[in-house]
């Protein structure tokens, strides 16, 4: 009898002793850029991720667990960012964390990972891994196991398939982090398909008039126009482009802002014949299930909340960095950051932006940036832009949708 | 790069006009700083409020933001006047150096610069007026109507002003009262409306300047803090307290970004601009046209 | 209290601090000191031109940013050892200062703020061009994997180092001030054609004193490349850094010493916890209206008003 009740009292202990823990929420920590430069995207993410975050919920959480989140505002300042994380990890005690937006805030905060051993899911960081070699680094952006030259290769591959083959590039491109990289990469491109450069320069983030620029590039004639920029001065490019005239075959490849709602319907038909990258476009849909819903789910927060209303950028892949983590701890059935690891190298994840395969250095293993040219596009509506029709999609040879068309004065229609 | 005339012509006419858009943005340091002494470090804040007031009457009722900036001027006047009054109160009649006056406008910066922040987000804000995208061509030169317009009204802001200092009772007053108050008040003028007045305009300009500003690139609040050094920097280089200076300081360093950009990389035009200032203070601190 | 004692008292606290460091076990703490303890360094330098001489600098973020790039530099190089790369930045900023100052303090003081907002451009540029130190890509450190002196983490060693230059700082900040420089400076301060006319080598104590502190700006931005392992122009060169290097002695107090250290102790510490809590916008908003509300009331800093009211006590 007595045994009974020991074996008795031992099992209730240890079956409360299991819920309580259930019931203890699953923390996931990071630093995201509310406020700053980059707030815009940062801002979009968070909503994301929220909507993953209810969704998950809405089924019973992970391993029976809530999922909470603990973030902060990085305000898109790295120096914030090794505070941040060491408060989530030494004080917060997250049981995770992913990153924010941008590699200025990943990169301060890889050594706290690699010092504590922790997977870090990160969101959109160019090439951030390359100096570190860390085995528990995941990138979410498609970029390829090469990010910066893999973020040009399709413009690249476009602008050699033209008849006949072009000759000469002008690189060109904003003095921020992102653009150099881009560049950086573009040149590692235009040296392997043997193209001559005869423009590389690049300018002041806050550079006022873009004119000057754009006739010294004109002033070289080149038949590939290869163009890094932020919102801003993508803005003040395409507008000082379309002013002067620019005569080149095909122009584009790194513009960060066209995939806004806010510089789609500003810019409006100013966009038209431009090669750009785009994370998403309605034209693919299909090849992207269930992500609809998200982002029908999505365009209504932000619409609230003042953010980017079309979330085709940013935000399917935020979601998608979620789901990855999700299906890893639920495939391993634990939080432990080596086994998570491990599996989320191994293996292959079904998500809303389909399926993601990491290669050793922890970034995508095969590119699925497309690359688009932007046309028929009339008025500064967002109506258009929200269905199919204005964009057709050139590059990877899965996903296209149609040829390019050349040269760039002759289709800005 | 073939260097050709029709480069240079447009490198030059780039230039021009976007130096008569930092005349603009500068001429209201001229007037707060050069003749009132007054360190107004926030002043580019006023400028982004103007264009988000700009902005967001173009986008409820459809006007012209440079007219809704005219028009608005009156009310930034009377902002100037309330700061000028406060920073008076607190600062020069009790005769606190500089220094405290400008950690107070530092201040307004930032809380001029968050308020927007909330109130508008973060996003780039950008109009397009029926000039924005129109392209005057004379022979090589293109005019674009985005910069022409708001070049036309700066220069007949920046020649009123400077007709309206010269000429008027008022105007001559303020020249008066960075030279001598006491014999202002000798002649039965209060200087420190006289100030007011004063400090008030160059807000007022200030204001007018933000329409420009969001006609010509896209707007977010943290930008003003990129045009702190441009405008000091135009108003020295030109000689504290002259007009005439600022707009030829803002023309030269207009030019010689635009040059700069053209010729021989853009990466390099911060430091030309600036650069330029630099040795001018080391060897004409008082300015090309300055006293 | 001679310097000769209150050296080595502030060396002991100094000490002491890190030793309390070293016994929490928790590197939010450690990484949240290392940034206040930056910014003590960055308004005592500060306030050595702009306090005791009357020099406005706004320009502080190009000399802290000298002092991270030339880390950059000597890592990538040499990969020389940590003090080695603090020396080297200290003395870079130092000559840097005695540079702008040769070439601009021999006007009336506000030019010499507007040429220190020009050289920040300038260098800010220069160092985006400049690929060698990464230029607008950014650099990486990589930090090593063994922590000198047996540290358990790398945040440790930065902290320490911070803890001690906060000390030399305040050494030699009290330093001047109790000397005969600090009274000639002082001088300048209150009214320089007056100190020129009774003999004050005002342009040798003006020089001296913006190379001091210069020195002490480039010194705090040493370690900075290693606190982030990424730097890149527009995070060295930050306007915050110049911002809060003005606001932090203005609301201390700029006639001493302790001044910058009780405003960035305070202002810091506010920051560092606005930003884990409310964490957003209203870290700028606080700092803006703090500035505000100090100066109007408390322009004399926190030591004036202590000070108004100890003789409103007596």
């Amino acid at each position: 009898m007595k045994r009974l009740t020991v074996w008795l009292s031992a099992t209730i202990a240890l079956v409360l002793a299991a819920s309580a823990q259930a019931q203890q929420p699953l923390k996931i920590g990071f630093g995201m850029s509310l406020t700053g430069p980059l707030a815009g995207n940062g801002k979009a993410a968070l909503i994301s991720m929220e909507i993953w975050k209810d969704d998950v919920n809405a089924k019973g959480g992970i391993l029976g667990r809530k999922v909470e989140f603990v973030y902060y505002d990085d305000q898109t300042n790295p120096s914030t960012v090794p505070s941040i994380y060491n408060k989530l990890l030494d004080v917060d005690k997250v049981d995770l964390v992913v990153s924010g937006y941008g590699t200025n805030v990943i990169a301060p905060a890889m050594p706290i990972m690699m010092q504590r051993n922790m997977v870090f899911m990160s969101l959109f960081g160019l090439n951030v891994n390359s100096k570190f070699s860390y085995d528990r680094y995941f990138q979410i952006m498609p970029a390829g196991p090469e990010p910066a030259i893999d973020w040009s290769v399709g413009f690249f591959d476009v602008a050699t398939s033209l008849n006949p083959k072009p000759q000469t590039v002008a690189l060109v491109g904003a003095d921020a982090e992102y653009p150099s990289l881009a560049l950086e990469g573009a040149r590692a491109n235009v040296k392997r398909l043997g193209l001559k450069v005869v423009y590389d320069k690049s300018y002041p983030p806050n550079t006022v008039d873009f004119s000057p620029i754009v006739r010294a590039i004109q002033a070289t004639n080149p038949d590939i126009v290869f163009l890094a920029s932020y919102p801003p001065d993508s803005a003040g490019m395409v507008r000082a482009v379309n002013e002067v005239g620019l005569k080149t075959r095909i122009f584009g490849g790194g513009l960060v802002g066209p995939q806004f709602a806010s510089l789609r319907t500003q810019l409006g038909p100013l966009l038209n014949g431009i090669v750009n990258f785009e994370s998403y476009t309605p034209e693919v849909a299909s090849k992207y299930p269930f992500l609809d819903q998200f982002l029908a789910k999505y365009q209504g927060r932000a619409i609230k909340e003042g953010v980017d209303p079309l979330g085709f950028y940013l935000p399917p892949y935020a979601y998608a960095m979620m789901q990855v983590l999700e299906q890893a701890i639920k495939a391993t059935g634990s939080l432990d950051q080596g086994q998570l690891a491990e599996y989320m190298h191994k293996y292959e994840f079904d998500t809303f932006v389909g399926k993601v395969r990491f290669a050793k250095n922890g970034e995508w293993s095969i590119p699925r940036m497309l690359t688009v040219q932007y046309h028929g596009v009339a008025g500064n509506d967002l109506e258009q832009w929200m269905k199919a029709g204005n964009v057709t999609v050139l590059y990877p040879a899965s996903y296209k949708t149609g040829d390019v068309k050349a040269p760039y004065q002759d289709n800005k229609k | 790069m073939e260097i050709s005339t029709a480069l240079v012509l447009n490198a030059i006419v780039a230039g021009l006009l976007l130096g008569g858009f930092y005349a603009a943005v500068s001429v209201g340091i001229s007037i707060s700083f050069g003749m009132l002494d007054v360190v107004n470090i926030a002043h580019p804040a006023f400028i982004i409020l103007g264009s988000y007031v700009a902005y967001t009457v173009h986008e409820r009722f459809g006007i012209d933001p440079i007219a809704v900036s005219l028009v608005a001027s009156p009310l930034y006047f009377l902002l100037g006047m309330a700061i000028y009054r406060i920073y008076y109160l607190c600062f020069e009649r009790r005769g606190q150096e500089s220094l405290r006056g400008l950690a107070f406008f530092f201040g307004i910066l930032f809380i001029t610069e968050v308020t927007l922040l909330l109130i508008f987000g973060v996003d780039y804000r950008l109009v397009e007026t029926s000039y924005s995208s129109t392209t005057l061509r004379l022979g090589v030169v293109d005019f674009p109507l985005r910069l022409v317009v708001p070049f036309a009204v700066s220069m007949a802001m920046v020649v009123g002003l400077q007709l309206f200092l010269a000429r008027t009772f008022f105007g001559r007053a303020v020249l008066a009262v960075a030279q001598d108050q006491l014999a202002l008040r000798l002649m039965a003028i209060d200087p420190v409306r006289i100030k007011e007045y004063a400090f008030a305009l160059s807000i007022a300009t200030a204001g007018v300047a933000g329409a420009f500003l969001i006609v010509i690139q896209p707007v977010q609040p943290a930008i003003g803090r990129e045009y702190i050094g441009l405008v000091f920097a135009v108003c020295v280089l030109g000689g504290l307290g002259s007009i005439w200076g600022t707009l030829l300081g803002a023309l030269i360093l207009g030019l010689a970004e635009s040059f700069t950009s053209t010729f021989f990389g853009p990466s390099w035009a911060p430091a030309v601009s600036f650069g330029t200032l630099l040795l001018a203070l080391a060897f004409k601190p008082s300015g090309l046209l300055g006293r | 209290m001679r310097n000769r004692v209150f050296a080595p008292i502030t060396l002991a606290v100094a000490i002491a601090v890190i030793a309390a460091g070293h016994f929490v076990a928790n590197d939010y703490f450690l990484s949240a000191a290392y940034t206040v303890l930056q910014f003590v360094v960055l308004a005592t330098a500060w306030n050595i031109l702009g306090g005791y001489t009357g020099y406005v600098n706004f320009g502080s973020a190009a000399f802290f940013a000298v002092g991270a790039y030339t880390t950059v530099f000597l890592h990538k190089w040499l990969h020389a050892p940590l003090i080695a790369m603090i020396v080297a930045g200290t003395l870079v900023a130092g000559l840097l200062g005695l540079a702008v100052g040769y070439l601009t303090l021999r006007m009336r003081g506000v030019f010499f703020a507007i040429a220190t907002l020009a050289l920040a451009v300038v260098l800010n540029t220069f160092v985006v061009n400049w690929d060698y130190v990464g230029g607008a890509r950014g650099a990486y450190i990589i930090l090593p994997r063994e922590v000198p002196f047996g540290l358990p983490r790398y945040i440790h060693l930065l902290y320490a180092a911070m803890a001690l230059m906060v000390a030399f700082a305040l050494i030699v900040a009290r330093a001047i001030q109790t000397s005969v420089i600090g009274r000639g400076l002082a001088a300048i301060r209150d009214d320089e054609v007056a100190a020129e006319c009774s003999g004050v080598p005002t342009l040798r104590l003006k020089l001296f004193s913006a190379a001091v502190s210069g020195a002490l700006m480039g010194m705090a931005g040493t370690t900075l490349p290693l606190y982030l392992s990424y730097v890149e122009p527009s995070a060295a060169f930050n306007l915050s850094y110049a911002v809060n290097s003005i606001a932090m002695p203005l609301i201390g107090g700029m006639t001493s010493w302790l001044g910058p250290l009780i405003g960035a102790v305070l202002l810091g510490t506010v920051q560092q916890v606005v930003q884990v809590t409310v964490s957003s916008a209203w870290n700028l908003l606080i700092v803006g209206v703090l500035l505000v509300v100090f100066v109007t009331v408390a322009p004399n800093g926190i030591i004036g008003w202590v000070e108004a009211l100890r003789r409103r006590a007596r």
